[in-house]
């Protein structure tokens, strides 16, 4: 009895921790998405699709033109923050006037393309890096050095928008129109401008996401519906556009997920992390840290 | 206003009569098909022209389809009994959800991913309950033994598949009308607008909300029920999630949502898209239909947003006159 449950320990703190990597890759995409509608005041529903382009860019950069993973992450963070910005170009910017759920369907079209793009562009079969990375044994609990591997860059990548966003003046003008998007045209910060920078970031925060999920992820075309919905459910649960809601959102999910796979198959995780969201918007309906009214 | 039920009465018997005149079975296919994608994509617009665009509807389809075979395979009950039944679960489940949403002003965006959230349980229990479901492998109900297809609600002729599917479809048109001459609809277009100003007006907003939402609920589960009972096989994809969530949307904006006969418009030209390509094209034409939408539901929501037939119908009405403003938005919505 005494080793059934100091094994179940075991099982118990190996899920916890995982959880804990998970949940900072989830942290770093549901950073993206409240930027973009921090700032925008959009819902990119085709976020997730960003990463899968990003996804399929690291595979075909590494695996047909051999270049070092470390040389290609940078190139395809830049192919997708350019993504991004041809977005907003295109589809965002003549909509900004619309209601918003005009700007939510829109972006719904853009999944369909996305999706249906890499349907026919590079087929329906499962892709992987070949990169097999060794797996960490800690006493009795193994860690996968690409989770690993990803909750550090995650946090990196974090630090990194946090200090642009503090640190330098165009970060400064993007939490200023953030909080009131009225008054900043006034004090000279040219908005169009700075939407497109907060796309393009938010796409590349989406592309350092595909560069770590495509380590532990075979790529096919709807690999983002396996991970978009959840990222908007954290999102909503932080309080959309609410940078440390999201932050946390991401990890208590990633906790039900990854508790909620180990007694039980991964589906009834994502089950219970779904059930959790609804009951919690109805206690908490403006996130998780917002104050009651 | 004489002529113009005439009008209604000989495109109804016309339409009844085309299976007696043109048997082509693959035809007929088609327009079984069309006709119970319209009466979803109606269901679905029943919400959405009042600004509640929800991504939960192929979470309601997907329970339609499911409880109705899995009542009929586990337990031996007709779907005459199951599909009511059906159709019960999902309208529970959107009361479940959208009476706290409504109750607690979850508008906007939150009421958008809050559906969604929905969809996505629907998906996932289906796939995790697969020793029941056949999880992602899909489901087939059991075929009927000669002589009991009334019983089981199964005929491989499709001539009575079309005329079920036609009465549905008219039944969905009906409700759609009978809504567009209530007071419900005035009050659901003062809440589009502003719900503070439409509750101080006296109307429930709470209670209004949730009528509408319960009968878009049914409808879509009766879809779903009849798509499973026609093909006979179901898999989540095609029935439940997300995916067929977006998929009404789609078609039913590019129809046209603030017209009863928009949704059709929008099944037809989705379905017939498709076909066209995989004719044309074959296995070859895998995505490029999705493709398409994709990019036809971009351009129409910037540049057309009533839709191809709320344009059409403008157009021929009014040539002159500006559009009124509210309509002129895709999804009328009260800012939160």
């Amino acid at each position: 009895m005494q080793s059934f449950l100091d094994i179940f320990d075991i099982y118990l703190l190996e899920a916890v921790i995982n959880g804990i990597l998970l949940g900072g890759v989830l942290a770093l995409l549901a950073l993206g998405l409240n930027l973009i509608f921090g700032v925008i005041d959009v819902t990119w529903i085709c976020y997730a699709e960003l990463v899968m382009i990003g996804m399929y860019g690291m595979y075909y950069l590494v695996q047909v033109y051999h270049l070092p993973y470390w040389a290609a992450a940078p190139l395809v963070i830049l192919l997708v923050a350019l993504l991004g910005a041809a977005l907003h170009y295109l589809v965002i910017a003549p909509l900004l006037t619309a209601p918003p759920i005009n700007q939510l369907l829109a972006t719904g079209g853009v999944l369909f393309i996305l999706q249906s793009f890499a349907t026919v562009a590079f087929g329906i079969d499962f892709r992987n890096l070949g990169i097999r990375l060794p797996v960490l044994a800690l006493g009795e609990m193994n860690f996968s050095y690409a989770r690993l591997l990803s909750f550090v860059a995650a946090l990196l990548g974090m630090i990194g928008v946090y200090l642009f966003l503090t640190r330098t003046f165009t970060g400064t003008a993007i939490r200023a129109i953030a909080q009131d998007r009225q008054i900043m045209p006034l004090m000279g910060v040219d908005t169009k401008r700075i939407y497109l920078i907060t796309s393009a970031v938010g796409g590349g925060l989406a592309g350092l996401a595909a560069c770590l999920l495509v380590l532990q992820y075979d790529v096919h075309p709807f690999v983002g519906l396996s991970f978009g919905p959840i990222t908007f459910l954290i999102c909503v649960l932080g309080g959309l556009g609410n940078f440390i809601g999201g932050f946390i959102a991401a990890f208590v999910f990633a906790e039900i997920i990854s508790l909620g796979g180990l007694f039980s198959d991964l589906e009834w995780g994502y089950v219970l992390a779904f059930a959790f969201f609804i009951v919690m918007m109805f206690i908490r309906p403006a996130g998780l840290l917002a104050r009651r009214s | 206003m004489n002529r113009q039920l005439a009008g209604w009465i000989i495109a109804l018997i016309v339409l009844v009569a085309v299976p007696f005149v043109h048997r082509d079975p693959y035809h007929l296919h088609i327009l079984v098909l069309i006709l119970i994608w319209s009466f979803a994509y109606t269901s679905w617009s029943i919400m959405g022209r009042f600004g509640l665009v929800s991504l939960g509807h192929g979470g309601f389809m997907g329970i339609g389809a499911y409880v109705t075979a899995l009542l009929w395979n586990h337990l031996g009950i007709t779907p005459w009994i199951g599909i009511p039944l059906s159709m019960a679960t999902a309208g529970v489940l959107a009361l479940i959800v959208a009476y706290p949403c409504f109750r607690f002003r979850i508008t906007g965006h939150y009421f958008v991913l809050v559906t969604l959230a929905l969809s996505g349980i629907v998906l996932q229990v289906i796939t995790a309950t697969r020793d029941y479901t056949g999880g992602s492998l899909g489901y087939t109900p059991q075929r009927a033994p000669s002589g009991k297809g009334l019983i089981a609600l199964q005929f491989d002729d499709k001539t009575t598949w079309y005329l079920i599917a036609l009465t549905v479809w008219v039944v969905g048109l009906a409700v759609w009308r009978a809504i567009d001459r209530s007071m419900s609809r005035h009050a659901m277009e003062a809440i589009s607008e502003d719900e503070d100003a439409a509750a101080a007006a006296g109307v429930n907003v709470t209670a209004e909300k949730l009528k509408i939402t319960l009968i878009s609920a049914l409808m879509t589960a009766l879809a779903g029920a009849l798509y499973c009972q026609y093909q006979m096989f179901i898999s989540p994809d095609t029935v439940s999630g997300i995916a067929v969530s977006l998929q009404m949307v789609f078609a039913a904006i590019v129809g046209g949502v603030y017209v009863a006969l928009g949704p059709t418009v929008g099944a037809i030209i989705t379905i017939l898209l498709a076909e066209v390509l995989r004719i044309s094209f074959g296995t070859k034409a895998v995505g490029w239909d999705n493709l398409v939408y994709g990019v036809l539901l971009v351009l129409f929501i910037i540049f057309l947003p009533k839709g191809i037939l709320g344009s059409v119908i403008d157009l021929v009405k009014s040539p002159r006159k500006p559009p009124r403003g509210h309509e002129q938005q895709t999804v009328p919505i009260a800012r939160r």
